[in-house]
């Protein structure tokens, strides 16, 4: 790999090819937030948080590799607006309701939210009506904490290989589904093995018997999986 | 300087209001116990549900606002704070976001209230004729700021002593309340 210089934030720094401009810019001590992001599975560039302006145009960092001679602004005024912008809608579309969570202290959500100094939200709540699936034997689903990062779907197609997860709907309709959207305590695919309520940043995905603020979650699995595949450690 | 500010007509008049919440950021309000010394010395409270004071006064300086705006009652309320009031503080969750009292916002009021009192055990409590009593509920439970503007929040359901400390010591100093990160969090 060869390295590659470019500027961050006005200052010189270099990279290696191959890297994400968020790999780069973290790797130098700028604190970008994400939401969908998580090391160890795919990226998919979806909750647009980690956004910065190379040479004057806005680009998602965990999807643009890092280029010879590239000008990168992380913090401008414009950015921070934007990234304020969709907290608050992440908040407005579903039923956030912290104080009522299973995740409440524990969900990313609420302390990106935090973090970028979002102290209320400016649009309409549209409260929607949106189901629970509690049909699982050990976990539930609650569409209403869903940021539609699809963690879940990337980690359980990725890393435990079942393809449970998917989407539906298109835009604002859209949701998680398990199989051909059956419940999914019936699911023939799921292996229960938890993956996707470990990596949800939200109180989206539990265990069932969890009450407000009972859930943590803990995602240092991944590396240790995924670590223990690439060396070949697993020859079972 | 410390001694004149310490005269009854140059304290600052606080009120605190209660409109669609549990009483529980009140309840965190009183948990600032010795500091409430404090801030008796500088303020004097002037309407609030923990005294007995009936109607809203003029020429408040601030007032810090619990509970979201869930009735026609709230909503007049609410209006006549912000015109006695130099500054309004959004006071806890329901108030800065809707919170538990905007869970009923995906019924309709009409469904709301059958669910409650209609469908609901036991005898109705009255007939279904409109009451003329109790204040009509609005359509949707609103967050304070999209009912009139707040020049601050302290978040928190209930915000804890600290919190509330931080933002009301800032605002008696003249100072704007912005809380540090570790202290805006919701929930």
């Amino acid at each position: 790999m060869s390295v590659i210089t470019l500027t961050l934030n006005g200052e010189m720094i270099s990279g290696l090819t191959g890297q994400t401009l968020l790999e780069v810019i973290r790797e130098h001590g700028v604190e970008l937030p994400t939401l969908c992001h998580l090391e160890g599975i795919s990226e998919r560039g979806g909750c647009r948080l980690c956004m910065v302006e190379v040479n004057g145009r806005m680009t998602a960092a965990c999807v643009t590799k890092a280029n010879e001679g590239m000008h990168v602004n992380t913090h401008t005024e414009k950015l921070q607006n934007y990234r304020r912008m969709i907290l608050e809608l992440l908040f407005a579309e579903r039923n956030h309701v912290c104080a009522v969570c299973v995740m409440n202290g524990h969900c990313e959500l609420q302390s990106v939210a935090a973090a970028q100094g979002m102290d209320s939200v400016r649009y309409d709540y549209l409260s929607p009506e949106l189901p629970m699936d509690a049909s699982h034997k050990r976990f539930v689903l609650d569409h209403n904490r869903c940021i539609l990062c699809t963690r879940c779907l990337r980690v359980c197609d990725e890393v435990e290989g079942a393809h449970t997860w998917e989407l539906k709907g298109r835009g604002i309709h859209s949701m998680v589904i398990t199989d051909l959207n059956g419940p999914w305590g019936e699911s023939p695919s799921c292996t229960s093995c938890g993956k996707c309520v470990q990596v949800c940043p939200t109180g989206a995905l539990y265990d069932q018997g969890s009450t407000v603020a009972e859930m943590e979650k803990k995602h240092d699995f991944l590396p240790w999986i995924l670590g223990g595949r690439g060396k070949k450690e697993w020859n079972w | 300087m410390m001694a004149k500010k310490k005269e009854a007509n140059t304290k600052i008049r606080l009120a605190t209001a209660w409109l669609g919440g549990c009483s529980g950021c009140h309840m965190s309000f009183l948990d600032l116990d010795e500091q409430l010394l404090d801030l008796f010395a500088a303020a004097d409270l002037v309407y609030s549900p923990i005294a007995d004071i009936k109607e809203f006064p003029p020429n408040v300086d601030v007032t810090l606002v619990e509970g979201a705006v869930a009735n026609v009652d709230h909503l007049e309320l609410a209006q006549q704070i912000r015109a006695n009031s130099k500054i309004v503080v959004s006071f806890g969750d329901c108030a800065v976001t809707g919170n538990v009292t905007s869970l009923r916002n995906r019924l309709g009021v009409d469904d709301l209230l059958t669910a409650v009192y209609h469908e609901g055990p036991g005898n109705l409590p009255r007939g279904g004729e409109v009451d003329k009593v109790m204040p009509a509920l609005l359509p949707k439970v609103l967050p304070l700021h999209q009912v009139i503007p707040v020049d601050a929040t302290i978040p928190g359901c209930p915000p804890d002593p600290e919190r509330i400390w931080t933002a009301v010591s800032a605002l008696l100093a003249g100072k704007e309340a912005t809380l540090p990160e570790k202290m805006r969090m919701f929930g």
